[in-house]
Formats: C-alpha cells, sequence, structure tokens
C-alpha cells in the first residue's frame, strides 16, 4: 500500500513529494477508510498498515487494544499524545526508559499500576512504524448491520417462505373442498329439476359397529390386539420412569458447547480438567471463563447475528452476565471483588446410591467423551445424551475391552484371567465390572 | 360409549405431552435413596456462604503432598522466578509424552501445537497477541514459564487450578523443547529414570 520513504532528498523535493503524497494518500484514504487524522506523523501515515497488522496481533495485542483500554492503554492517538522518538525508545525497551528516569515514562508506569511492559528488541523503527500505521487506522464504522441484513434475509427467509408455503397449500385445500362441495350440490339441482334420481336415498344398512359387534371372531382377535397395545404402552411407560433422557433446562447463563468445543475446538479437558483425575468432573470454576473471556469481551459479529436469529440468544449480553458473576471490570480491566456464583443446573444426575468416576473412565479407560455425553460439540444448549440407566451402563461393560498396554497394574491379572476365560482381551464384564459392590457398595 | 373413548384418547395423549416437556427432570418412583444425605460435591446449601458447598481452605494451610509456590504475582517474582527456578521432575521421555498429552489440551489452542503463537484461536482472531516462544524479548526460561502458569501473566491467566505442581511441571518441559526447536537448538538429551 503506502510505502516508507528511504531516499534523502534535497529540502524541495522533499516538500513537493511531501504535499503530493499527503494530498493522495489522504484522497486515497478518505475513499477507503476515512484517512489518518492530521496528528499522524508523515513516517507512520505512510508505512504499512498490513504488515503492522500482522506483528500488532502477534506482539501487541495481548495487552492492547487500539480503541479500548485493556492491560494496557488504548493505542489509538498515541502518536499524537507522544514524540516518536519516544516511542521508538519506549517500546524497544521500556524498563529501561523508566530506570532513566524519564518523566513520561515513569508517569506512565505509575498511572498505570506498574505493570511492566515487556522488551520488544527485534522491533526495529520501520516495525514500529508499521504498527503505529495498523493502530493509527480510525475506528471502521460498524458494518455490521449491512452484512448481516442481507444475510438474514437469505437465511430467514428459507424459515418463513416454508411457512408461506403451507399456508397456501392450505389455503388451496379450503378452495377446493368449497368448490368441490358447490359443484356437487349444482349438480344435485340439476338432477333435480331434470327428474333424474339420485342415488343418496339408498336403503340404510345397519351400522358398522353393529356389525362388527355381532362377529364375534372379530372382536376376539381386537380383544386380543388391544390387550397388547395396552401391555406395551404401559411397559414402555413404566420404563421411562425415573429416566431423564434428553433433558435440557434452561440455564442461568446461556453457555453454547457449540461455539465452544464445536466451532472454537477447544479440548472437552481444557474447561472439564477435573476429568482426568477425579470422581467429578466438575463445572469450571469462572476463572478458566476469564482466561480467555478477559480478552473476548464480545463474540464476532457474525456470531451474534447467528446467536440473534437462529436461536434468540444475545451472545454479548450473556458475556456480560459472566462479567457480573466475576465482579470483572471492562472499563477499569480489573477485578471488582463483588462476586456471586454461577447457579449452573445439573444435567446428569445419578441416584446417590451409584458410584461412578470418570477418571477411571477417561484416563484409564479412555473412552471418549462422546460416548457418554453425545456429539456436545454439536450442542447449542446442553442435554442428556444418554439414558444413565443401569442397563446402559452393564451394556457397555460387557463390550468394552480394558486397556491393558501400558499399564503395569494389570499385567499379572491380565495374564492370568486371559487363561482362565480363554481370551487375548478382556471385557470390563469379565474384570467384575458387573458386582454388586464395584457401584454399589 | 363414543364419548368416553374421546374422552380417554384425550387424556392420554395429555399425559403423553406433559411427559414430553424436557425443561423439567422426570418423575420418579418412591426415590428412596436418590437424593445424597451428606452434602453433594459443588452442591447448594443454605448452610454455607454463599450457598457454596465448595468452601475455600483457610489461607496459608497446606495440604499433604502439596508444594507452594513461593514466587509472588509481580514483576520481582517473575524476575526472580526466572532467574533461579529450575525444573526438578526428570526429563525423561514418558514425562515429555505426558507433557505433550497436557499441552496439546491447555495450551496448544492459543500458543499453537509447535509453540509458534498461532493457536486455533489465534488463528480465528479470537484471541490475540500470543507470542512465540522463542521471542527474543521475553527470552522464556524454565522459572519464567513455571511461573507465568502458575500465575498467569497480563491476559492470559492462571492454569494452576487446572493443572497440579507437577503437570505444570511436566508442561514446562514440554514448552522449553517446542523453544528450541523453534530456535533450531539441539534437543536436550532424556535423563535416566534412575532418580
Amino acid at each position: 500500500m503506502r510505502k516508507t520513504m528511504e531516499r534523502p532528498l534535497n529540502l524541495k523535493h522533499f516538500f513537493l513529494m511531501f504535499l503530493l503524497l499527503f494530498t493522495f494518500t489522504t484522497f486515497a484514504q478518505d475513499e477507503e477508510e476515512g484517512g489518518y487524522g492530521d496528528y499522524v506523523p508523515e513516517v507512520v501515515a505512510n508505512a504499512d498498515d498490513a504488515k503492522g497488522k500482522e506483528l500488532f496481533n502477534s506482539l501487541c495485542a495481548a495487552c492492547h487494544k487500539r480503541y479500548k483500554n485493556a492491560t494496557g492503554p488504548a493505542l489509538h492517538k498515541v502518536t499524537d499524545r507522544r514524540e516518536m522518538d519516544w516511542l521508538y525508545k519506549w517500546i524497544v525497551n521500556s524498563q529501561e526508559l523508566i530506570k532513566s528516569g524519564d518523566s513520561q515514562a515513569v508517569q506512565l508506569y505509575e498511572e498505570w499500576n506498574k505493570v511492566a511492559m515487556n522488551a520488544y528488541p527485534q522491533l526495529g523503527e520501520e516495525d514500529i512504524n508499521n504498527i503505529l500505521a495498523y493502530v493509527e487506522m480510525p475506528k471502521p464504522e460498524p458494518k455490521v448491520d449491512v452484512a448481516a441484513a442481507p444475510a438474514a434475509d437469505a437465511q430467514g427467509g428459507g424459515g418463513i417462505s416454508t411457512e408461506i408455503v403451507l399456508g397456501l397449500l392450505a389455503v388451496v385445500l379450503l378452495v377446493l373442498s368449497v368448490i368441490l362441495y358447490l359443484v356437487n350440490k349444482t349438480l344435485n339441482r340439476f338432477a333435480e329439476v331434470n327428474g333424474i334420481p339420485v342415488r343418496a336415498d339408498k336403503p340404510k344398512g345397519k351400522p358398522i359397529w353393529v356389525a362388527f359387534a355381532e362377529n364375534q371372531f372379530l372382536v376376539l382377535v381386537a380383544v386380543v390386539f388391544l390387550l397388547l397395545a395396552v401391555a406395551w404402552g404401559g411397559y414402555g411407560f413404566l420404563m421411562q420412569v425415573g429416566v431423564d433422557q434428553g433433558y435440557a433446562p434452561i440455564q442461568p447463563i446461556h453457555y453454547s458447547h457449540r461455539i465452544h468445543a464445536g466451532e472454537n475446538q477447544i479440548e472437552c479437558k481444557y474447561c472439564h480438567s477435573s476429568a482426568r483425575v477425579s470422581k467429578h468432573s466438575g463445572i469450571p470454576s469462572l476463572n478458566v471463563c476469564m482466561n480467555c473471556h478477559k480478552q473476548i469481551a464480545e463474540v464476532a459479529p457474525e456470531t451474534q447475528a447467528e446467536g440473534e436469529k437462529e436461536y434468540g440468544v444475545d451472545y454479548n449480553a450473556e458475556i456480560q452476565k459472566l462479567y457480573e458473576a466475576t465482579g470483572w471490570d471492562t472499563s477499569t480491566q480489573s477485578f471488582t471483588g463483588d462476586t456471586k456464583p454461577v447457579k449452573w443446573i445439573r444435567i446428569h444426575n445419578l441416584p446417590d446410591f451409584a458410584y461412578f468416576n470418570h477418571a477411571q473412565h477417561v484416563t484409564v479407560g479412555q473412552i471418549d467423551c462422546q460416548t457418554c455425553h453425545g456429539p456436545v460439540e454439536t450442542y447449542e444448549i446442553q442435554k442428556q445424551y444418554a439414558p444413565l440407566t443401569m442397563g446402559w451402563c452393564i451394556n457397555c461393560h460387557r463390550e468394552t475391552n480394558i486397556k491393558v498396554e501400558g499399564n503395569a497394574y494389570y499385567e499379572k491379572i491380565h495374564e492370568e484371567l486371559s487363561k482362565k476365560y480363554d481370551v487375548d482381551q478382556l471385557t470390563a464384564a469379565e474384570m467384575g465390572g458387573l458386582e454388586c459392590g464395584k457401584c454399589h457398595y | 360409549m363414543k364419548s368416553l373413548i374421546t374422552i380417554l384418547l384425550i387424556v392420554f395423549s395429555l399425559a403423553f405431552i406433559s411427559c414430553s416437556d424436557k425443561t423439567e427432570r422426570n418423575y420418579q418412583y418412591f426415590p428412596n435413596m436418590y437424593v445424597s444425605v451428606p452434602y453433594d460435591t459443588y452442591g447448594e446449601y443454605e448452610i454455607f456462604p454463599n450457598e457454596q458447598e465448595a468452601l475455600t481452605v483457610v489461607e496459608g494451610s497446606i495440604s499433604r503432598g502439596f508444594t507452594p509456590y513461593e514466587y509472588e504475582d509481580n514483576a520481582e517474582g517473575y524476575a526472580k522466578a526466572k532467574e533461579e527456578l529450575k525444573n526438578e521432575v526428570p526429563y525423561t521421555e514418558e514425562n515429555l509424552a505426558k507433557g505433550k498429552e497436557l499441552y496439546n489440551i491447555y495450551c496448544a489452542t492459543c500458543h499453537g501445537e509447535n509453540g509458534n503463537g498461532k493457536g486455533y484461536l489465534v488463528q480465528r482472531e479470537k484471541i490475540l497477541g500470543v507470542p512465540s516462544y522463542d521471542d527474543q524479548g521475553r527470552a522464556i526460561t524454565e522459572g519464567s514459564v513455571y511461573h507465568v502458569m502458575w500465575h498467569g501473566i497480563n491476559t492470559m491467566g492462571s492454569y494452576a487450578s487446572q493443572m497440579n505442581n507437577e503437570e505444570l511441571w511436566l508442561v514446562d518441559h514440554y514448552v522449553m523443547k517446542l523453544k528450541a526447536e523453534l530456535e533450531g537448538k539441539e534437543p536436550r538429551e532424556f535423563e535416566t529414570e534412575s532418580e
């Protein structure tokens, strides 16, 4: 895009070039992005903001945002506030500058709670110019509405049009039946006028249910079927008592596994870390949320639009609920200390008399999370996938082989039991995984 | 007769509809030992502050098998840890494999599988500013890596709640290995398991 000037020029040329460049760049930028303000020094205005973006994203963005305070201050318009020379020194090694007693540096350090900024000896002046060029780009106008509106039309149109089609079909059906009725009526009238007898007055036979009741065989068969149906229905009904398969309560915060585990491919054990080592695979505490959401205060505009359209959820508002619970103040980027725990609703629940241990299934058994919890990474709201009934547990213990490789504990017992059952692979059931005491004490 | 059948049908269908409300738990038959008498882990009980069963331990107490981390969460603590803290866990192939597994769960999502700061979330521009491990300005050491994992630094949070002491040291080994790879250095020799 814009190039840094490298050749030394004499003053006259320089002035001309400067004028030309300045008018040119401002003109070009006016079309693109509104242009840099007057405050931006020329070296910065002519630097390459694309390279700057790359550098900024990899080095600076951990602590700085362009238009908002983060761990460090918002950087936009920094070239207006500070001298270029000072900026070069500060960015390359801020601690040295503070130690040298530079008044601006010391004041800044004090103001930001003495959080030390990292040194960047690898950055040359040109790199810094590029970064500043990216930093000084004016804030883009929110284009979300423009971009989202047609998308909403295109996708939302699908939902609406099926409804319209169905409605139209219903109307057509209604019109057809009315027409049929009218035609029938007119034809009857014609027949009446022309003296043709209409077949409507044929002699009435016995009602069909009387005929049915008089046929004893049919009644017997019907009764048998009825009894079978009642037994089937009754048994099915009794078997689902106390089974919570598909249970999906409304949680206090609309947390989407689809976005976290699905789209962003965050490993399951990142948040549910205790599944590796504990009986409980706990719900992550809020510090785990804040590991990422310190930096992510808003979802991407596409995600936001998708949430509002498909699920009726304002994701950004849900993130604010998290901040409220942790007492995180986004304006000062600090914790207020005013916390209140989130009252998540537990979905998977075993009765108290059953013992289940996550660690021995996840770490030792190496069972995939999805085997028991279903394709969680596709769930917008969490629901219970498996029935969690005893039959379901036992079935899996009968079919699943024990992971004996690399587990010294199994060496001897595996050898002996394999001989006893004359098999290579032992299932959990053969290891005694069906004994009452294993799960119910 | 007919009206009786219709009424029965309506009652049945109503019963089925009411059963299929998925935001409520199903009903239970004589839930004798279903609800635990003792306190459930992470349960909610009025007796506790904030109604949380999970209480925090008294500050300064040390449970068995736990070594407190003594470097403070500030610039001096960081500098000190960077200087003098050493990884006591033996550098064996097995330990490195464990470290890799943990690294890929907890770190790789931002720092990338080879530690160059280009993890999946960075590629999607969700989280920005993740440095590569060979960043010269940071010049990470065993001690500084551990310190940052324990306390967190700036935007990065602490990982001490997700991994225990030893696991953090395992990850530390793997991080240093990735750093050596990025800098094109010779891989460190494995120690034998004699210790």
